[in-house]
């Protein structure tokens, strides 16, 4: 099924061109890689796709906007918010119409903690915790809000080599469980290996196909060489 | 001691200054924590400037101060946080220009008007002599009302507070959130300026949650010592204005800045 439909997309900041002629559909249960140099417009895209940043072009959503979760890039702002881990992680199961959390958001939180390993950090409080920590409280708070697609803006900055390899076991479980993914990430290598699609940009299209594909593919070679 | 508590029930006029303090206080310890949060704490800064100059406005051309004031506080208030969108221009120079604008065409509205006078004062400092009926009655309801969205709201509140992007993002309609955030600033700040006076009264709003963070680390206990300090040391600050013939609005901001000071050094002797 065709979850998220992208045509033409166009964005500006202060009239000058950030992505232009982006078009690629989403299809559930995919697995998508968005990569690029720094500056290639990335996050950008995931901002205008979620509407957080106007946009010109057509984007259409077969899925609810409360199924989406998100994840942005490491914001250094957060480092002083005043809030236990369990609250941060809770927020995350909050909808459009709810108000209030029942049982079942608790539970499904603490299984987010548990999937994190960060059960321990519950009742801590979220400033004081340490840069990786913090992120993959994130991460559990996102869980907890995704129902059907994830988007991820390079979700494993901070964290040691040892999580980040959990991490993407995480992530491929979810895939198999029916989530899509979507994540900006510098790591073309685990990219290759956990991706089904890539979709590379440097402001416009450059590659959009099948992992696959992307090995094979001449003019995508030279950006990987790069990366390695 | 005892006997000045006594002394001070006995006027109506006080007991009203009071009751019209603590709900006042309440409120702006509230939003504030929300404010603070966001980084938009000088908004209340500004807008009590606003304020200010559409209530000397008001008085130079005989209109009711409120009826005047409150929509147009509240028509910049929004603006105001459209402007963090746009990039032009920071949150924190437009609120700088807005402040000394809008202080600069008071003072010209009331000494076109005949100079400063004792209603201009009492806009500019507070004066609990100048509280009405009128700002119980309202001070009550703005009380009840924010205490509601708080209860009502407060995981919403809290979610877009920690990350707006990603409540954005998942659908949630943050805009009217932020707007109510902003209209009930604005009526806040207007109601309590009689009280606190306009150069004052933004640090109701910023004081209470800087104190509070200074000691507590999660939301939920941010929330209550904020409104509890915010409270306490208006209580404080009316007493010393009473014992000491000095201004309601000053002393309430010293005693303030004094539990600040002593929230911060417990933070630091605990750490």
């Amino acid at each position: 099924m065709k979850q998220i439909e992208v045509k033409q997309l166009q964005v500006f900041y202060d009239k000058k061109r950030v992505l232009t002629d982006i078009s690629f559909d989403v299809y559930s249960k995919d697995y998508i890689a968005i990569v690029g140099d720094n500056g290639s417009g990335k996050s950008t895209l995931l901002k205008a796709l979620l509407g957080l940043v106007p946009s010109k072009g057509m984007i259409n959503f077969n899925v609810k906007k409360n199924e989406i979760g998100y994840l942005a890039q490491k914001d250094n702002s957060l480092k002083q918010f005043p809030a236990s881990v369990f609250e941060v992680v809770l927020s995350g199961c909050i909808g459009q119409f709810k108000f209030f959390y029942n049982k079942h958001d608790k539970e499904k939180a603490l299984q987010a903690l548990k999937k994190f390993k960060i059960e321990h950090l519950k009742n801590k409080n979220f400033s004081e915790l340490s840069g990786g920590q913090m992120q993959r409280v994130l991460l559990a708070k996102t869980l907890c809000t995704t129902k059907k697609v994830l988007v991820l803006d390079e979700p494993t900055t901070g964290l040691d080599s040892k999580t980040i390899k959990d991490f993407y076991k995480i992530i491929d479980d979810l895939n198999k469980e029916g989530i899509t993914i979507l994540m900006v990430t510098h790591d073309i290598e685990a990219s290759l290996l956990h991706a089904n699609k890539i979709l590379h940009i440097n402001n416009t299209m450059h590659f959009f196909d099948t992992t696959d594909k992307y090995r094979e593919c001449e003019k995508c070679s030279l950006v990987r060489d790069m990366y390695d | 001691m005892i006997n000045h508590i006594i002394e001070m029930f006995s006027y109506t006029f006080l007991v009203k200054a009071i009751i019209i303090g603590i709900l006042v206080s309440l409120c702006c310890a509230l939003l504030g924590v929300v404010l603070v949060l966001k980084r938009y704490a000088m908004i209340g800064d500004g807008l009590s400037h606003v304020s200010f100059g559409t209530l000397s406005i008001a008085l130079a051309l005989n209109l009711m101060p409120l009826v005047f004031s409150i929509p147009i506080v509240i028509v910049v208030a929004f603006l105001l946080l459209r402007i963090k969108e746009s990039s032009k221009i920071k949150t924190d120079s437009a609120i700088a220009l807005l402040s000394t604008s809008s202080l600069a065409i008071g003072v010209c509205a009331t000494s076109l008007k005949g100079g400063f006078n004792i209603d201009v004062c009492n806009y500019m400092f507070g004066s609990i002599l100048a509280l009405s009926k009128t700002d119980l009655v309202i001070s009550a309801v703005l009380a009840i009302v924010i205490i509601s969205v708080f209860i009502i709201f407060y995981n919403k509140i809290f979610a877009i507070t920690f990350d707006e992007d990603s409540s954005k993002a998942s659908g949630m309609n943050t805009y009217f959130y932020n707007a109510l955030i902003a209209i009930l600033t604005a009526l806040c700040i207007v109601v309590g300026m009689n009280l606190m006076g306009s150069m004052l009264i933004s640090s109701l709003i910023i004081f209470p949650a800087l104190t509070a963070m200074q000691l507590f680390k999660t939301f939920k206990k941010v929330v209550f010592t904020a409104s509890l300090v915010s409270m306490v040391c208006f209580l404080i600050g009316i007493y010393i204005s009473y014992v000491y013939a000095i201004p309601t609005g000053a002393s309430v901001v010293l005693a303030n800045l004094f539990f600040f000071l002593f929230f911060h050094m417990m933070g630091r002797v605990i750490k």
